[in-house]
């Protein structure tokens, strides 16, 4: 291999993981320029659709064409993952950042019945004489309906009494506990035994591979794995930025993000654009989570989410955080760095050379590389 | 008083959850209430985690071990019963779970485990509480390093890196090697070093070294370095999942040589991972589970009756080390942690199923390694070898 094919491939390496941290970041950086918080626990709902995607093409669609499989994966884990985005948003942040209210009931009913449900079904189904399944959903039904009304009642009280939190601090360390939450359910539901699936190509059986693409002397390996990969990254980041740009929805998020209460004042309906960048958001990561591991056949477990979620956090601040472009291009340009560095003598620091980017970039340009200046309102 | 930062509320619960769900998976244990006249042995294992299938392998052989050892009339008659914690693959757990086996369990002596940073954790607390251990597979020589009440019935790193490092050179007519190493643990680490010294000493050249983290799924990087100095085999000292990986990254890159690697690799999620990719790799083991020794034969047929699958070279070292330790109580003078520690110690040819095991004065036992080769998906005998500083004869093929 000659220098500039090394140099062109470690490229293509680099823009494959880098497509990987591009759809995780643009949901740090999202929810970051409307709530001016980090969601710490974003990267765990990359592991969550990493699993909706083993779960699919392994338990639902297990003798399905490849295709189908992967279209259905890719719905599943991006509907999968935007619900569980929306409900993290209802049950821990929105409480924190109204105050608790008598509509924030249902969510924690939900929650709640559902370890009531683990915990009191489970006992009930060894003393009763009804199908397990009757029992667990007659005793969720009831939990919610319970919950729901004792919940209602103590919320309304105690929203009287209370004050929103007006500091990030706790929302940040909000996120950090479901965070844990999701890492510890994750662990407790799944095993923490990696799993490993791949969608196989048509072609008996075997990986989606290019062999190689030719040019000249130049010979370049490119999965079709890593190209479905960047392809849905690019179109997906694409969409994002169209509707950001372009849509009135878009436009709601981008009033929000630069002044949240001159936008209630206007009649944009904040809380319910906020959970639109939740939803975007996680649905963005669990794509990436199903597309890295089903079409890579890379093992994951519970805990894959904080390592990936965490450089891709680095990529959003690299790129100027709050901006959904600069979130991509950080991604990118921590991806390639990565693969040049494993590559080079210095393979050990690979990790750290991530660090190095972001303290040099945020050095002589502290928003980052798109990110702007917005002097702070006091 | 109420009104005090109650807004925090959420945050707490949320937080509460957390950490009670964090707390919650701890250790298990098969409890059943001891009569009390019970020999209580411990065992700490890989039950979960990366390791899980260690881990599984070496407690099902070991559960069969005191099976057997109970029906035909325990120790001098008393029964056997092995206590089992699960360390979740994580050093700092191996050595919470040592310490409940010996303080809350009353464990006399103790079995486990295989990853070596988990044993020398573990290693560390049955030292310092004077209960003898033994180790069915942790290959790195630091284990039984840490003192005199810690064995094993396995071959070590050094030992198994050379036999590697023979095979490349003379089996298969490697001069330049590259080595990819998981820095994360000390059994890669070991073997890499261990590799080198020998390979380099018998006129080989490492033509590139490259390492990973074990947080890593994307090694392209390092491995399109790797092809670029077209080493005519690559060592990958690591465990399975990531040499699964490695291994379908590397062919995806157009590298075609053959993979080596040590005991880490026998798994059968190996295969059920890396597919074809790891077709003509080889890798050095204990055992060759379709060696036709009655003894094999004899172990395997039991497993299977009991656990419906083939055993791998892991659980046989898990047999071997139960019954080794089971052997050292019969013939200790009585009951106490010392006296089954000097009967390990004096063990001498013990029929294990691994081979003939002599305890050496390091503590470690003395026997041949295999060589497995890859083919279509299965692990068979390529050949064995006793004494890597021998050059081998070259092999008709």
């Amino acid at each position: 291999m000659n220098a500039l094919q090394i140099l062109l491939q470690q490229t293509v390496n680099g823009i494959q993981i880098g497509s990987v941290y591009a759809l995780i970041a643009v949901g740090y950086t999202m929810v970051y320029g409307v709530l001016k918080f980090i969601n710490f626990a974003h990267g765990d709902v990359y592991m969550v659709g990493a699993y909706t995607g083993f779960f699919t093409i392994t338990a639902i669609l297990a003798s399905r064409a490849p295709v189908f499989q992967g279209a259905c994966a890719l719905i599943l884990a991006m509907v999968a993952c935007s619900m569980l985005g929306l409900f993290i948003e209802r049950l821990a942040y929105r409480p924190l950042r109204n105050g608790i209210q008598a509509s924030d009931a249902p969510a924690w009913a939900i929650f709640w019945s559902l370890y009531v449900t683990l915990f009191l079904g489970g006992w009930l189904v060894n003393r009763s004489v009804l199908p397990a399944g009757l029992v667990y959903v007659a005793t969720f039904a009831v939990s919610v309906g319970v919950m729901y009304v004792v919940m209602r009642r103590l919320f309304t009280t105690l929203s009287r009494r209370l004050k929103p939190s007006t500091d990030r601090l706790s929302a940040l360390i909000t996120a950090i506990g479901v965070s844990l939450l999701l890492e510890n359910q994750g662990a407790a539901s799944f095993g923490v035994t990696p799993r490993a699936a791949q969608i196989h190509g048509v072609n008996g059986g075997k990986d989606l591979y290019l062999p190689t693409i030719v040019a000249g002397h130049i010979k370049l390996s490119v999965g079709v794995g890593q190209i479905i990969v960047l392809a849905a990254a690019l179109l997906l980041t694409a969409v994002l930025v169209y509707t950001v740009r372009f849509t009135a929805t878009g436009r709601s998020i981008r009033a929000v993000s630069l002044d949240r209460d001159a936008a209630a004042l206007m009649g944009i309906p904040t809380d319910r654009v906020i959970a639109m960048t939740f939803l975007i958001g996680s649905a963005l990561a669990g794509a990436a989570g199903m597309l890295n591991h089903m079409l890579t056949g890379i093992p994951f477990d519970s805990n894959i989410g904080i390592a990936l979620g965490l450089k891709a956090f680095v990529a959003a601040v690299l790129g100027g955080i709050g901006s959904i472009e600069g979130a991509v291009l950080g991604a990118l340009l921590m991806g390639i760095a990565e693969t040049f560095t494993s590559g080079s003598a210095f393979s050990p620091f690979k990790d750290a050379v991530a660090f190095v980017i972001l303290i040099v970039v945020l050095l002589f340009k502290p928003t980052g590389l798109m990110g702007r200046y917005a002097p702070e309102k006091v | 008083m109420m009104r005090l930062k109650m807004w925090h509320a959420p945050a707490a619960v949320l937080i509460a959850t957390g950490i009670v769900l964090s707390g919650c998976k701890s250790p298990s244990n098969s409890a059943s209430q001891s009569t009390g006249n019970d020999i209580i042995v411990g065992e700490y294992g890989s039950l979960t985690g990366p390791q899980a299938t260690f881990g599984k392998s070496t407690d099902n052989a070991i559960q069969l071990a005191v099976e057997q050892l109970n029906s035909a009339g325990g120790i001098n008659g008393r029964k056997v019963k092995v206590v089992t914690q699960d360390d979740m693959s994580q050093a700092n757990n191996a050595a919470l779970a040592v310490q409940n086996l010996i303080d809350q369990q009353h464990a006399i002596a103790v079995l486990g485990e295989v990853a070596s940073s988990c044993s020398e954790a573990g290693g560390r607390v049955c030292q310092e509480k004077g209960i003898p251990m033994i180790s069915p597979s942790s290959t790195n020589p630091a284990v039984t390093q840490i003192g005199d009440d810690i064995f094993r019935v396995c071959f070590i790193d050094p030992f198994q890196a050379a036999v590697v490092a023979r095979f490349a050179h003379d089996g298969l007519g490697a001069t330049r090697v590259a080595v990819f190493t998981n820095t994360d643990q000390d059994y890669s680490t070991g073997f890499t070093k261990n590799f080198i010294a020998a390979f380099t000493a018998m006129g080989g050249t490492i033509v590139i070294q490259k390492s990973y983290g074990g947080s890593d799924t994307d090694f392209r990087g390092s491995l399109t370095a790797i092809a670029q100095a077209k080493p005519q085999a690559i060592l990958i000292p690591g465990y399975y999942q990531d040499v699964a990986s490695i291994a379908k990254q590397a062919r995806a890159l157009g590298i075609t040589c053959p993979l080596l690697g040590g005991d880490g690799w026998d798994s059968p999620d190996l295969i059920k991972i890396g597919g074809a990719a790891l077709n003509n790799c080889y890798f050095s083991d204990h055992l060759a589970i379709d060696d036709p020794t009655p003894a094999v034969a004899k172990f395997v047929a039991a497993y299977k009756a009991k656990y419906g699958q083939t055993p791998d070279s892991l659980a046989a070292l898990g047999y071997d080390s139960a019954n080794l330790l089971f052997a050292a109580m019969k013939a200790a003078k009585s009951l106490t942690p010392s006296d089954i520690r000097d009967a390990i110690a004096a063990t001498k040819n013990f029929p294990g199923i691994t081979g003939n095991i002599t305890i050496n004065a390091q503590r470690n036992a003395d026997k041949p390694a295999v060589i497995i080769k890859i083919v279509n998906g299965q692990f068979t005998k390529y050949m064995s070898i006793a004494n890597p500083d021998v050059p081998l004869q070259p092999k008709a093929s």
